[in-house]
């Protein structure tokens, strides 16, 4: 193992391994279930792999400087992979696993990769698919070995060799590696990011190891992250939330990183594991409760009347005794009750007993949401970044938690609203550039060194601040009243039925919404009042269902009616899809957000129709299956027009 | 990819069997050779699934010989062919519908396990050791069929493509050298087959393991299989490559209508 010079400042990601290795070389780093059994690496075992892997990667032919693109789920051997490329002064570029090979070669033609480490053959057999396209392509690594087999192509190897040939490496030259991170600077680039390409192409955003371990270190010092903390690992890699959280974060700290057996098992792995940390994205938290309000309501009834009177008392005290506020001695002890008959059981199901922070970003969390985890005592925090920002601009203060605002500005970072509403941030942990960019890197970057987000908010009379919208997204009604549209739509999907909503309405006269059902919660419904259906283009075809819908959406209007600004947005007409927006039709981005222009586009007809007065339409789409065949989905949807509510107008 | 075939390692000589008055099987022969897939079609009631049982000696037929590895058969049974290697799954789903799926596949396990009921009853020294063992192979089970996320239902609970899947695990916990398959995607949808036909051409290529199938999806027999064997009314009307069998004039009246 390279020794470290004394006084070498922990500035890199390598060094802080050599670091955690030296100083809790047997303590877990990372743990992951194969086989049915948590397999576990101590800090010591992870820095002997990442230096042989670093070896092997030198012995062929990886240069300083170069790009190695990482495809696969979280695992480790994926992650220390990461610090394996930073030791010899290159760049990991991880990418979303479940691309398509199309997508896949944007980016690798874009980063020039001409190595690239891949979990399995699923992945492999994608790059084969576009080998011709990728000249620079010199070597591909897998890690899973199943049915990889016949697979004899000489530029696919198993990982496992190059660990070898990396060990033998390690013998011959002892202090190349050495060499190689001390040569290592903290204003390097430690990882290419691509952002999601909500609009236009996706950009590769280089961020420094100087950027992600101050982002990193602050927010650990913010929540007291400590080297005995675990936190599950399952969202992809190549999200900027990923890194920060299962990597920067873990090699700052030294806490354990837990990697899941498999996508489907996470549930029953986060109950296992236990983590004292945690974070999702709100649609996580969002199917969570869904499941657990189906689970209940097909409890018996004494569980469901103990359930609801219970969480009527946590959500008049629950979020205020976490944040330390008065509350009623009754209250306390009905909520001591509540946590011994209900709370806890409830945590220790949804595998978060032993939680001390968890955290939410990505898209806006729906208030009852919200105050729902926060009222039975997990302590989730909002908090506000983005890839370029390293995900690390304003976190929630423990104690000052707002349902509506993503909490203060981080330590270190600086942030102010421009004239138009645009939220402006300044600080370390800022991107170096766009990759091959610099057009885009002038753009986002003003002349005071302040990144440009794109995001329009506001601070509230504490300091907090307030997202509204996408600052490009934020219109107008015909009447002039202001109009945002993810709000209306973080409302409707708040609805366990409800699972994706697009809204319409820009420079329009009323809004009118697209709505997705969620088969899970909405097909239980239906089971269980008899309906019969045969997938999701009948279920949303039934006229029960396009009542239940209605329902929420009536109620919706009426949370509308008194939110002020918000009156005039009430959802006059709606429609539920035919289908489910989905990522491989491009109707998603990879982080789920829908492509509202491209839906937009795509089902011009069925706007026409809402704004037209028709009472059903037909529609013709076509669709990617998951194995890349095409069919089409057609149907005849019926418009439905819930009750609005009159808005008063008082004279100025 | 070559496929390498080894020698005939089941031979089926002139097998014929009647129920009362009504033949089921009239005058069969047929080989299968190791690390082959060897499919069976024919319309229904041709016999298919009578031929696997007499393989696996659930029935025993008036005539013939069974072959198996050299060794002759008359009288085949099901204990002495799952002793010789050959397991099975079933048309209509045989599982413990109660159990957890781990426990299923559990039972795949039943004929290996060497400690008797007393040790077993205190899970004490050598009964303890044995199923930590039996355990870890069903692990690998599990993983090859991407399980993991319902090992511990009851497979009652489960949908029928992924009870198919647990009924074709508890065939490969008992690490079988031949696996007879009846209809394994009988009922399933595009996606589910799909996975079937991967997990059928995984089963054999990693583990070579020769497989016996009765399939009803054209589509899949013609992918996936080496072999094909044709039934109809209990006679052998084609045997061959899927090709061939497809340009059997005999073959194409019988069963698969106009070619396609």
């Amino acid at each position: 193992m390279p020794e470290m010079a004394s006084g070498q400042a922990l500035d890199t990601f390598p060094r802080l391994l050599v670091e955690h290795a030296r100083v809790r070389g047997g303590k877990p780093a990372m743990r992951e279930k194969d086989l049915g059994i948590w397999q576990c690496w101590t800090w010591h075992d992870v820095a002997e792999e990442v230096h042989a892997l670093a070896s092997g990667l030198a012995e062929m032919g990886l240069r300083r400087g170069d790009n190695l693109a990482i495809v696969g789920d979280n695992r480790p051997r994926m992650y220390m992979m990461m610090t394996a490329v930073q030791c010899l002064g290159c760049v990991p570029v991880p990418l979303y696993q479940d691309a398509v090979a199309n997508e896949m070669l944007f980016a690798l033609l874009d980063a020039e990769v001409r190595f690239i480490f891949v979990e399995d053959q699923e992945q492999v057999d994608k790059l084969l698919e576009i080998r011709d396209q990728l000249p620079l392509l010199e070597h591909i690594f897998y890690d899973d070995a199943r049915g990889m087999r016949h697979y004899t192509l000489p530029y696919i190897h198993d990982i496992r060799e190059l660990v070898a040939m990396g060990r033998v490496h390690n013998r011959n030259h002892p202090d190349l590696l050495a060499h190689e991170i001390a040569a290592g600077a903290a204003d390097d680039v430690s990882v290419m990011l691509y952002t999601s390409g909500t609009t236009g192409k996706p950009k590769g955003v280089r961020l420094t190891h100087a950027a992600f371990i101050s982002a990193a270190r602050g927010g650990a010092a913010f929540d007291h992250l400590s080297a005995d903390d675990d936190i599950l690992s399952y969202l992809p890699m190549a999200w900027v939330g990923d890194h920060l959280f299962s990597f920067a974060q873990a090699m700052v700290t030294g806490f354990t990183i837990n990697c899941p057996e498999s996508a489907e098992t996470v549930m029953n792995d986060l109950r296992e594991i236990g983590p004292t940390y945690y974070f999702a994205p709100p649609r996580v938290f969002e199917n969570l409760l869904t499941q657990v309000m189906i689970r209940m309501e097909d409890a018996s009834r004494i569980k469901q009347k103990m359930f609801h009177f219970f969480m009527a008392v946590a959500r008049r005290s629950g979020a205020e005794i976490l944040d330390r506020q008065p509350v009623s001695l009754l209250d306390r002890i009905l909520y001591a009750l509540g946590d011994v008959l209900v709370y806890g059981p409830l945590k220790n199901v949804l595998g978060m007993s032993r939680i001390r922070v968890a955290y939410t970003a990505g898209a806006a969390i729906g208030p009852d949401l919200f105050r729902f985890y926060r009222s039975i005592g997990i302590n989730l925090k909002q908090l506000y970044g983005q890839t370029e920002t390293c995900a690390y601009v304003c976190l929630q203060p423990d104690g000052q938690i707002r349902f509506d605002s993503v909490g203060k500005p981080a330590p270190g970072v600086e942030v102010k609203i421009a004239d138009n509403g645009e939220i402006l941030v300044r600080g370390p942990m800022l991107l170096k550039e766009y990759y091959k960019r610099p057009d885009a890197t002038a753009e986002a970057i003003n002349a005071d060194g302040y990144f440009m987000t794109g995001d329009a908010g506001l601070f509230d009379a504490d300091g907090h601040l307030k997202i509204i919208d996408r600052a490009k997204d934020v219109g107008k009604l015909a009447n002039g009243a202001m109009y945002a549209p993810n709000y209306i739509e973080n409302k409707l999907k708040f609805f366990p039925y409800i699972k994706e909503a697009v809204v319409f309405g820009d420079r329009r006269e009323m809004v009118c919404a697209f709505i997705n059902i969620d088969i899970g919660a909405v097909g239980n419904w239906a089971e269980r009042r008899g309906i019969a259906y045969a997938g999701y283009t009948d279920l949303a075809a039934k006229p029960e269902v396009h009542g239940l819908i209605e329902e929420c959406v009536e109620k919706a209007n009426a949370e509308l009616l008194r939110e002020g600004p918000l009156a005039d947005s009430q959802i006059h007409r709606f429609l539920i899809l035919h289908k489910e927006l989905d990522p491989d039709d491009d109707e998603l981005t990879r982080t789920r957000k829908v492509r509202r222009n491209f839906v937009a586009e795509k089902y011009a007809p069925l706007i026409d129709a809402l704004y037209g007065g028709r009472s059903s339409q037909y529609i013709e789409t076509a669709v990617k299956f998951e194995d890349g065949r095409q069919g089409k989905v057609a149907a005849d949807l019926a418009i439905r027009d819930p009750k609005t509510f009159p808005v008063e107008r008082r004279a100025a | 990819m070559g496929r390498e075939f080894g020698e005939v390692i089941l031979d089926l000589q002139s097998v014929s069997l009647a129920f009362g008055g009504v033949k089921a099987l009239t005058d069969i022969s047929f080989n299968v050779r190791e690390h082959e897939i060897r499919a069976i079609i024919g319309p229904n009631g041709a016999g298919k699934s009578s031929m696997l049982n007499v393989i696996n000696g659930v029935y025993r037929p008036q005539q013939g010989e069974i072959i198996l590895r050299g060794q002759h058969f008359t009288r085949m049974n099901p204990y002495k062919a799952a002793r010789a290697g050959i397991s099975r799954t079933f048309q209509n789903i045989a599982l413990f519908k109660g159990m957890s799926v781990i426990d299923n596949l559990m039972t795949g396990r039943n004929l290996k396990i060497g400690s008797n009921l007393l040790q077993q009853a205190f899970w004490w020294g050598p009964a303890r050791r044995e199923e930590l063992a039996h355990r870890a192979k069903v692990e690998e089970v599990i993983d090859f069929l991407e399980i993991q996320h319902i090992r511990k239902t009851p497979v009652g609970r489960l949908p029928y493509g992924l009870q198919k899947r647990v009924d074709l695990g508890r065939a490969l916990a008992m690490e079988p050298s031949i696996l007879l398959l009846d209809e394994p995607m009988a009922g399933m949808n595009v996606e589910e087959k799909q996975d079937m036909c991967r997990f059928i051409l995984d089963v054999n290529d990693q583990f070579g393991t020769t497989i016996v199938l009765i399939e009803h999806d054209m589509g899949v027999v013609m992918d996936i299989s080496d072999r094909v064997v044709v039934l109809d009314y209990g006679r052998k009307i084609g045997d061959g490559v899927p090709d061939e069998v497809r340009a059997n004039p005999e073959v194409v009246s019988a069963y698969l209508g106009a070619s396609h």
